[in-house]
This record gives structure tokens, sequence and C-alpha cells, in this order.
């Protein structure tokens, strides 16, 4: 075929498609009762929530749950777009990491009952570094098929950022379950859940990602 | 070079807006200076030029199922660039070999400076066989025989909707089958 015939028909082809971001959202928000529901069936919010959620520290974990799961999605957007480049915009990850930061700045100058360590080793670390792993799945999974639409330079950086934005939503659902509320847990256990979740993102991006 | 990023950036605002013609006319406008980097790409490789048709191909199939990943607000030409750039190193890797592709490859191309391609395209040929009747013969009204949708529409007996829908699968299919060779 030359390729004067192909403009032609390219040009003759008018469908409208959707942008990234929006089969993003509805892709996510289809991923959210998988999620939950698989939350809820496997553990459930934690019993003492009616008091925990007057624990700053406890109400902390969201922040910085919710903040890099947006951070990761305007990210992975940013990135579907072909001449894209992290330049600049990945300073947008500061907002999640200086919560926690901060977090534990304040919880080291408070008066505590037990040693730090015993607050950073916490009582269910395996329990953290499996759950958020398994919840991600769906929103990886719905992250990865919407992303497809897009056009990313870097596929498994894009597919490593569908991994962070799927963990930072998964852990903000183990974060009701998740009874350590010391800041130094969640910057050992959640990260290195995330961690394993971006990893497969990685990989998985590096395959399905590429247009 | 100014003067020509701003009217690529005008024809696509204008293509997106709905305006097939405006659409016609950047491919158009584009497409010899994509050949001509793909030439360099090919000749810096060491492999023959004239290989470069089934490269521009595949980076026009790009362009247009990735378009909505152009934003209005930015210049169409780095991201027109960013696209071939990707397909041509997929293309020189899958050839066997690991090049480096520069992007001024693309930005210091002076439109016009490249002969017209006279030899088909053999890739995309090859695979518009393996494609159903249906698409097959709509692409082939439309493209090599320049009917209209209408006009393909009353020759294929078929609905306008119809011919427009296997028009679009038709094109999804083959450039994924391009894809899949990689």
């Amino acid at each position: 075929m030359k390729t004067d015939d192909l403009i032609r028909a390219l040009a003759s082809d008018g469908k409208s498609r959707w942008r990234v971001g929006n089969l993003l959202t509805v892709a996510l928000l289809a991923a959210v009762p998988v999620s939950v529901a698989a939350f809820f069936i496997e553990m459930g919010v934690r019993p003492d929530i009616a008091t925990a959620v007057q624990n700053p520290f406890f109400d902390l974990k969201f922040a910085v749950t919710i903040s890099l799961a947006l951070s990761a999605v305007a990210l992975s957007l940013h990135l579907s777009r072909p001449e894209a480049t992290l330049r600049g915009v990945v300073l947008i990850l500061a907002v999640p990491f200086l919560l926690l930061a901060g977090g534990i700045a304040v919880e080291m100058m408070l008066p505590q009952r037990v040693a730090w360590i015993t607050r950073l080793v916490g009582t269910n670390s395996r329990i953290c570094l499996t759950a958020i792993p398994v919840l991600s799945m769906p929103f990886l999974a719905a992250a990865l098929v919407a992303l497809r639409h897009g056009a990313p330079a870097q596929p498994a950086l894009a597919g490593a950022f569908a991994g962070l934005l799927s963990a930072g939503l998964a852990a903000t659902l183990y974060a009701a379950h998740c009874t350590d509320d010391s800041p130094l847990f969640v910057a050992t256990w959640y990260t290195l859940a995330t961690l394993l979740v971006v990893a497969v993102g990685a990989l998985a991006g590096s395959r399905v990602l590429r247009y | 070079m100014r003067e020509r990023d701003n009217e690529w950036t005008g024809l696509m605002r204008s293509a997106n807006a709905g305006d097939t013609a405006a659409y016609h006319r950047l491919l158009k406008a584009v497409t010899p200076v994509l050949r001509a980097a793909a030439r360099r790409g090919l000749a810096r490789a060491g492999q023959p030029v004239d290989q470069s048709e089934d490269i521009v191909q595949d980076i026009l199939f790009a362009v247009h199922l990735k378009r909505h990943t152009w934003d209005e607000n930015a210049p169409f030409a780095p991201w027109l660039f960013a696209i071939a750039r990707n397909k041509l190193i997929d293309a020189l890797r899958r050839r066997g070999r690991r090049i480096f592709v520069n992007i001024d490859d693309f930005s210091e191309t002076l439109p016009g400076a490249q002969a017209e391609e006279t030899l088909p395209a053999t890739e995309v040929t090859a695979h518009l066989n393996g494609l159903p009747k249906r698409q097959r013969d709509v692409l082939q009204s439309i493209s090599v025989d320049g009917h209209s949708i209408k006009d393909t529409a009353a020759r294929l007996a078929m609905t306008e909707g119809a011919v427009r829908v296997a028009l679009h699968r038709g094109l999804t299919n083959l450039a994924n089958k391009l894809r899949v060779e990689i």
C-alpha cells in the first residue's frame, strides 16, 4: 500500500478516542469493588477503629497513602505521553514523603512508652507485606489496561508508576486494618510492600505498555 | 522551522475538532520529514534505505492511533518526533541493530528536501491480505481507490456507520499486526 493511500485511510478514520485520564479513572473505579471485597473478606477494619481515628498517627497513614496514590496517578498520566520526561514533575512525590518524614520527626519528639525499634518492627509486618501487594493487584491490572491507551516513551517506568499508584490505593485500604500506627512502621513496611508492587508494575509495563 | 511547527500544531488542533481535511494535510506534510529521518536512520545502521517506507507507515499508524495523547496546549512537533523516534528505534532493533537515534534527525530535516518515495511498502500490503474480507474491502476502497466513506458504503451495500467501524477495526488490526512482528 502506498503511503499516500494509507494517509487517505487514516484521515477518513475520524473515530474519537478516549483520553487516557478518563479511561484510567473508569478502570480504577471498576477495580475498587474487587479490592474492597477482598479487604473485607480477608481482614476488615480493625476492631478499635472508632478510637483509632482520634489518633493523629492513624490518620497520618491515610494522608500518606492517599497523597502517594494521587501523585502516582498524576505521574502515570504524565508519562503516558510520548514526549514526557520525569524532569521537574517527579517532585510531586515529595508530598507523601514529607508527610511521612514529618510524622516520624513529630513522633520522635513525643514521649513514648515503647522503644523506637519496637515501634518500627511492629506487630504485623508480615501481613502488611502480603496484604498491600495482594490488594494492589486489581488496581495494577486496571491501571495497565488503561495506560495501554497511552504512548509511554519508557514502558517499564510507566509500569513502575502504575505499580506505585496501585500500592498507594491498596495501602489506603490496608491502613484501616493495620494496628501499627507508628510512622516508623509505615516508612519501613509500607515502603517495602510498595517497592514489591512497583517492581511487578515495571516488569509488566515493559511488556504490555510498549506501543 | 518555528513557522512549520506552528502550522502543524494548528492543523492538529483543527483535526481534533473534526476537520478531516486538516488532518489529511497534516499527515501529508509530516510524511517527507519522517521519510528523510527514517532513511538517515537506516543508512546509519547500514541498512538498505528502500525499507524506509515501512517505517514511515509504522510511524503514521502510531501517530494516528495515539493522537489522543497529544496535549492541545503543547506544540505538535516534539510529540510527533518522540513517537517517530520510538518507532524508528523499534524498527532498527527489529533489523538486528542497536542504534542510538538522535532527535536532531527529525528536527533538523528541511521539508521538501526529500524525493518522493515511489516504492510501495511491503509490510502493510502483506498484512492487508490477513484481514477479514469486510475490513479489507473497505480499506481498499478508501485508500487505494480513493472513495469517500459515503461512496464506499454505497458500493459495498453497507451503512456509513458500518464502513466507519470496519475502517477503524481494519486500521487497528493492521497496526497490531505490524507490532507483533517486533
